[in-house]
């Protein structure tokens, strides 16, 4: 079978495990297709994620009812070798990111990390996935059981068909919970989430204080609908929240169209940005590094061209 | 306390790639210790700093080159460097035995590992090694603290970031924020030629690589590079707010 396993927030299947399921039906290897849900007081998810596979093993569970990579990693394995999967799927989130090592450990399983395309040759796999702040794409081939996370947004989302898969409970064996969680900060806004979002406004340096980002990112970003983004330098600066920051150490995001305004375009952030499907740029340095993967570039000061933005938008 | 840092020769993030023959070139150019193994080498050097009687041991696997970090390490206050030294293009799960055989033959009781390296992308080599060692991780971590043979500290999570407690031994990935690291001083510098750096083979720790690169490629989107006419703000703004509506199609 191929096993993929479910991740969810509030009570809803995430769209990025219906993009798990186009990545394991558009493989054509044998065997069912399988979706393990893992957490407490999960029979809705398990509902919902029936209508789009063949097959749910749900493990509905008090331990489970926090994420920990030492038990998700444990249970995944233990169901993935009870089931003889050929391939275990598991969302590229930082969480799925951060269990999965384990999981091939565990199975004497190769790992492909973060991929963005998937093929079987026979007993082969081929995969392709970002190296080198994703400037380069890498393209590697394994052999046997394969554990594999995939990027958000490099498949479509399945969508759910008239056929309901029946579902199973099974039993695991967890090991205890050594990383004590002792309190939690969630990231608010009021906007579209950053990684959902079709359009993407982002600031940098160049848009001057904490204030002048409220009137000048905040204020196109609300008029047009879309997400904020930020650097690391204003990160670090404390004028925008780490939940804003692209890049490297932030936020990786691929929206259609994704604005920068003040960025230099470093390397780090590009990561972050750089498969957008246009560009924007505003930078007074014309020389500015962000203009070479920009599709529309302005050269001028940020504090007259967006306000010119934002009235031409009133209109 | 003994801590591992595990450090990495990557490309320096100004150099642009370059591909020969199918696979990224670093013939010739400049490589640097991964910051975010910095951030790991630098916590692991306040630990010792903080009065906590700690060995730094520095560990990289990787080519003949790779001893430029480790002298970087040890430049920056490593006690000592471990080098497997191969040419093998071994995937993380092979180097993950590596690391974790190194880690028991030194009874190591504290491991950093980068969050990501700027060269294969990987947050892998943390969570795998752990596994391996049957400890615990924290992973995206920008705040630590040992005591008592436990740590505390804080970590980034899908939705925001958590504080959490976790016994010794432990594998912990870096995060930005964690520190800000040293520079080596030139008398640091000399001293380093000093210290201990071993070489061990690879072939002790029997690694069988699964991946196989099959080839590395540059795919540059072609972007319009249209530069818009800014003389006069306003028109230059009506005809972006045009593009947007029109070509781009993300605005009604
Ligand atoms: C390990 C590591 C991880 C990192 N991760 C990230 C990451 O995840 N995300 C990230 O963003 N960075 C990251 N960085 C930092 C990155 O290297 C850059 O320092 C950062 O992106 C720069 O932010 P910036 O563009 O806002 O600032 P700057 O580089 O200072 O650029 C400001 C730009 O604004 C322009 N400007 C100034 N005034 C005006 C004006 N009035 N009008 C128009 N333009 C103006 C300037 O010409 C300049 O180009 C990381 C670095 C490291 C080492
Ligand atoms: N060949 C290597 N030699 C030494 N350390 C490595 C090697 N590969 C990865 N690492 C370490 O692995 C850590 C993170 O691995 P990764 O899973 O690639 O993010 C980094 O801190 C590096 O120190």
């Amino acid at each position: 079978m191929i096993l993929l396993v479910v991740e969810y927030s509030g009570g809803k299947v995430s769209k990025s495990t219906y993009e798990l399921v186009t990545c394991a039906r558009q493989l054509g290897r044998e065997g069912p297709v399988a979706a393990l849900v893992l957490g407490s007081n999960i029979a809705p998810v398990a509902s919902e994620i029936a209508g789009a596979v063949d097959q749910v093993l749900v493990a509905d569970r008090a331990e489970l009812a926090q994420f920990d990579s030492e038990l998700w990693a444990a249970a995944v394995a233990q169901i993935a070798s009870e089931g003889e999967a050929s391939t275990v799927l598991i969302g590229g989130s930082r969480s799925g990111r951060d269990y999965s090592p384990r999981v091939a450990v565990k199975l004497d399983a190769s790992l492909l990390e973060d991929i963005i395309t998937l093929q079987a040759d026979g007993e082969k796999l081929i995969a392709e996935h970002y190296t080198y702040l994703a400037r380069v794409t890498e393209k590697v081939e394994v052999q046997g059981v394969a554990v594999i996370t995939v990027k958000p947004g490099a498949f479509a989302a399945a969508v759910r068909g008239s056929e309901v898969a029946e579902q199973f409970d099974v039993d695991l064996d967890l090991p205890p919970r050594r990383l004590q969680v002792t309190g939690k900060t969630g990231e608010k806004t009021t906007r579209v989430p950053l990684s959902e979002a079709d359009v993407v406004v982002a600031g940098g340096r160049g848009v001057g204080s904490a204030e002048s980002f409220t009137k000048l990112v905040e204020g196109l970003a609300d008029q047009i609908g879309a997400a904020v983004g930020a650097t690391r330098a204003i990160v670090d600066a404390g004028w925008r929240p780490y939940a804003e920051q692209v890049g490297q150490t932030g936020k990786t995001v691929a929206p259609k169209a994704y604005i920068a305004i003040g960025i230099s375009g470093a390397v780090q952030h590009l990561s972050g940005m750089n498969k957008s499907k246009y560009i924007i740029a505003i930078n007074k340095d014309a020389e500015a590094p962000i203009f070479k993967i920009a599709d529309y570039g302005m050269v001028g000061d940020v504090n007259l061209l967006v306000p010119a933005i934002l009235d031409e938008l009133r209109k | 306390m003994r801590v591992l840092t595990l450090i990495r020769q990557v490309l320096d993030a100004e150099e642009s790639v370059r591909i020969k023959d199918g696979a990224v070139d670093l013939e010739g150019r400049k490589l640097v210790m991964d910051t975010m193994d910095e951030y790991g080498l630098e916590q692991a050097l306040r630990i010792r700093e903080a009065g906590v009687e700690t060995e730094v041991v520095a560990v990289a696997i990787g080519p003949a080159r790779c001893q430029d970090v480790l002298r970087n390490a040890l430049a920056m206050g490593a006690d000592r460097a471990i080098h497997v030294e191969t040419d093998a293009k071994l995937d993380v799960i092979a180097v993950s035995k590596v690391m974790a055989a190194i880690a028991t033959q030194e009874a190591a009781d504290l491991i950093f590992s980068g969050g990501q390296q700027a060269d294969w992308d990987s947050h892998a080599l943390g969570a795998a090694t752990a596994e391996r060692l049957q400890w615990p991780q924290v992973t995206w971590t920008n705040a630590l603290e040992v005591k008592d043979g436990s740590l505390t500290g804080k970590h980034d999570v899908d939705e925001g970031s958590e504080t959490f407690a976790m016994p010794l031994p432990a594998v912990v990935t870096t995060q930005q924020g964690l520190n800000e690291p040293r520079y080596p001083t030139l008398p640091n510098i000399m001293k380093a030629k000093k210290k201990e750096l071993r070489k061990e083979s690879l072939a002790q720790f029997e690694v069988v690589p699964k991946t196989t690169v099959v080839s590395e490629t540059v795919q540059v989107k072609e972007r319009m590079k249209k530069m818009l006419d800014t003389k006069d703000a306003a028109v230059a703004a009506s005809e972006l707010v045009k593009l947007l509506r029109n070509e781009a199609r993300v605005i009604g």
